[in-house]
């Protein structure tokens, strides 16, 4: 089975980030994933699109979501796929990355989806293979099916991007998703505004084209949409933010802060949530305002289509 | 029932303003209503409570950026209530207070302890520092949005210095998030480790173990290149050398939110009144060389330093009845803060309204304070004070609970004769 549209959606054959897309592209891609919205919804979910192919998940970071999203959306494509983590691979016997990229590359696989912790990996890893690489995280710098999936979850609810203000809220500084739905969301037209204490903004920020807030209360006064980052535990302690509850208090969203935002505003986050840190849980359960489920189903929408877009190009 | 108290037949000096002549000023309900050459000229004041201040310097009442108490862990040296009335009787109605103490102010709820314990024990307005980093370790920063909102009006180490750049960078970064203002020790911690005074021909001599002058320069220019990197409000709580000085006048000149205090001691002492180990001269930073002192006097008058303090440090017999490099530094300095400061007038380096302002107008200025000032509106915090009389400093009349004073057997003219914060008298010695 073939998409109705023959022509290639993506220039390369790799998915490394959002820089580098065109809108026209990342329209073509969140059309092509509104047939996948309906063939997740449908009883037979399954299609032959990738029969034979072989997708190889390689994550060298945790994770729950991604890596079970990019293993449901192959299989829903008919591909076979095959889950490699850190804990079970000869990195952690002391394998270089290019060694690892090497041994892969001999089992042919088709498509790789790759997560590392250093930005650049998987650059690396897509001039060393033959297959497809799909980003599905480097480091702080981009995580570009993170941010598609985003794209697609607001533009299901709100109909486009042109003038929307989104507030990005949290370690900003640490964050790949933060950089990848910057890089799109601005591109789409929308007005982008971070919020996080200094600590926790990167260096030169406001030269995004972003506006920059450290009161939470200013940046998310009219907002239409609050995107909510995640705080890593270790970052709590004083090195970058003295406390968790000091970070309640000033940048977890609660029903006062989301107060000033645009009525009816909406709320999402990446995951997996801290609650009572950056979100409280009232509002991460209240389906009136938190599109945070909406966006795990988007995301295996848009990888099935990521994966259809690259499998065009695929000999 | 408006409780107004008039002062008349004062000589006014408001160093915010620029006012300085004859003249009245009234009160009401602890706060400044009325104030000019004019007031009562024309007609006795008929209020209930009358002050002929007999052409003697009414000016608003000192803020002392610097103090070191005791309270709590340490109420032998010297509780909130005791350096209080050394305050009061110094002139001093407000003090800020460094978070030095056991256990150290790293939490809200000690600040909230200390505003209580203030409220219900001090004489004069305590504003307290809480500290930059928790356990005054220089590890990780404290909670600054909980304790600003707690009432701390500063961070700040105390004396100490931060080593690690990242900790320092990191927590300028963060305070400057909440526009919060940190007090920095300018000490290289590695370099003045062990050392008793300033390394020079006199610590050779005494056979002193000493740290070099630079080691407080260092750390200004480090700091002040953070401050410029993080854009955080930066006060210096003391310097004491010309090097470091030209630092902070280079980073003001490029217009970085950089302000500085000098220490009532470093600006009457110089190394050699050490002289036969007098462990109450001992400090830190240790006495400079007579240079680095005429460097802080010039550095007051031309108005480059902000603020004159009193570094008060109170100290027992037997922290200071040691050999001096075994000593504990410090020195108490609430009640000769004025006197000192006055001798900068007396020898003619500045104008009597410049001394007063580096301890009313500029402390208010930093640390954002409605006191400091004449203007009507203000809280009424006043200080009566004779400019000519002259006395000498004898420990054992201090208020304060410590006796430790630098300033023993000093000659001295001109001291506070009365004390009012909030229109209540809380020192009277007319």
């Amino acid at each position: 089975m073939t998409s109705p549209d023959a022509t290639p959606i993506l220039k390369s054959s790799h998915l490394l980030g959002i820089e580098g897309l065109s809108p026209f592209q990342i329209t073509a891609l969140l059309d092509l994933a509104e047939t996948y919205v309906v063939q997740g919804r449908a009883t037979d979910k399954k299609t032959a699109l990738l029969k034979g192919r072989t997708l190889i998940n390689l994550f060298f970071e945790s994770s729950t979501r991604t890596q079970s999203s990019f293993e449901l959306a192959g299989k829903r494509l008919g591909a076979d796929v095959m889950n490699m983590s850190i804990k079970t691979s000869s990195v952690a016997k002391g394998e270089t990355l290019i060694d690892t990229a090497s041994t892969l590359n001999a089992m042919r696989p088709d498509i790789l989806v790759v997560r590392h912790q250093d930005a650049g990996a998987a650059e690396l890893l897509s001039r060393k293979l033959d297959c497809s690489v799909i980003n599905a995280g480097d480091g702080a710098h981009e995580h570009p099916t993170q941010a598609l999936l985003d794209a697609l979850t607001i533009r299901r609810r709100l109909g486009g991007f042109e003038g929307l203000v989104v507030a990005i809220c949290g370690d900003v500084l640490h964050s790949r998703v933060a950089r990848s739905n910057l890089r799109l969301l601005s591109m789409m037209g929308a007005r982008v505004r971070l919020v996080a204490p200094r600590t926790l903004l990167p260096c030169d920020a406001e030269r995004f084209g972003v506006e920059i807030y450290t009161d939470m209360k200013a940046g998310l006064a009219g907002a239409d949409i609050v995107m909510m980052l995640r705080l890593q535990l270790e970052r709590m302690s004083g090195a970058f933010v003295p406390s968790a509850r000091e970070y309640f208090r000033f940048y977890g969203l609660d029903r006062a802060k989301l107060a000033h935002a645009k009525p009816g505003a909406l709320v999402m986050h990446p995951g997996p949530m801290n609650r009572g840190v950056e979100i409280a849980s009232d509002i991460a359960d209240d389906v009136q305002v938190s599109l945070i489920a909406e966006q795990v189903e988007m995301g295996v929408a848009i990888r099935m289509a990521i994966l259809d877009a690259l499998s065009r190009g695929l000999s | 029932m408006n409780r107004r108290i008039a002062f008349r037949n004062a000589r006014l000096i408001d160093p915010a303003s620029g006012l300085d002549a004859k003249g009245g000023l009234l009160v009401e309900n602890g706060v400044i209503v009325d104030v000019g050459p004019r007031l009562f000229n024309d007609a006795e004041p008929n209020d209930p409570e009358v002050i002929d201040c007999r052409g003697l310097v009414l000016a608003p009442g000192l803020i002392d950026c610097r103090v070191f108490t005791g309270e709590p862990g340490g109420e032998h040296r010297e509780s909130l209530e005791s350096a209080s009335m050394a305050a009061a009787a110094g002139g001093v109605t407000s003090m800020v207070v460094m978070p030095n103490t056991d256990p150290v102010i790293d939490e809200p709820s000690l600040v909230d302890f200390l505003l209580r314990r203030a409220a219900a024990t001090a004489k004069v307005r305590v504003l307290p520092c809480a500290a930059l980093t928790r356990g005054l370790l220089g590890e990780t920063m404290t909670e600054i949005g909980l304790l600003q909102e707690a009432g701390a009006i500063g961070f700040s180490d105390g004396d100490r210095s931060i080593a690690n750049a990242r900790v320092l960078r990191r927590a300028l970064s963060y305070a400057a998030t909440f526009n919060a203002l940190v007090i920095g020790h300018a000490e290289d911690p590695e370099l003045v480790l062990n050392a008793s005074a300033t390394e020079g021909e006199f610590a050779t001599r005494l056979g002193l173990p000493a740290a070099p002058a630079i080691a407080e320069a260092m750390i200004v220019e480090r700091d002040i290149r953070l401050v410029e990197l993080t854009g955080a409000r930066y006060h210096f709580g003391q310097i004491s050398t010309r090097a470091a000085l030209e630092a902070v006048a280079a980073a003001k000149a490029r217009g970085l939110p950089v302000t500085c205090g000098v220490s009532a001691h470093h600006l009457m002492l110089n190394e050699l009144d050490v002289g036969a180990y007098l462990t109450f001269r001992k400090v830190r930073p240790p006495l400079r060389s007579e240079a680095d002192r005429a460097a802080m006097v010039e550095g007051v008058a031309s108005g480059m330093i902000d603020a004159i303090v009193s570094s008060h440090e109170p100290q027992g017999a037997d922290t200071k009845r040691q050999p001096f490099a075994s000593a504990a530094a410090g020195t108490v300095g609430l009640e000769t803060l004025l006197a000192a400061a006055l001798s900068l007038v007396h020898e003619g380096h500045a104008s009597l309204s410049h001394v007063l302002g580096t301890m009313t107008a500029a402390p208010a200025r930093i640390f954002g304070l409605p006191t400091g000032t004449l203007a009507r509106g203000a809280p009424a915090d006043l200080v009566l004070i004779d400019t000519g009389e002259p006395f000498v400093v004898d420990a054992e009349k201090l208020h304060s609970r410590a006796r430790n004073t630098a300033f023993e057997g000093r000659k001295f003219q001109g001291r506070a004769r009365a004390t009012y914060v909030g229109g209540e008298c809380v020192f009277d010695a007319r």
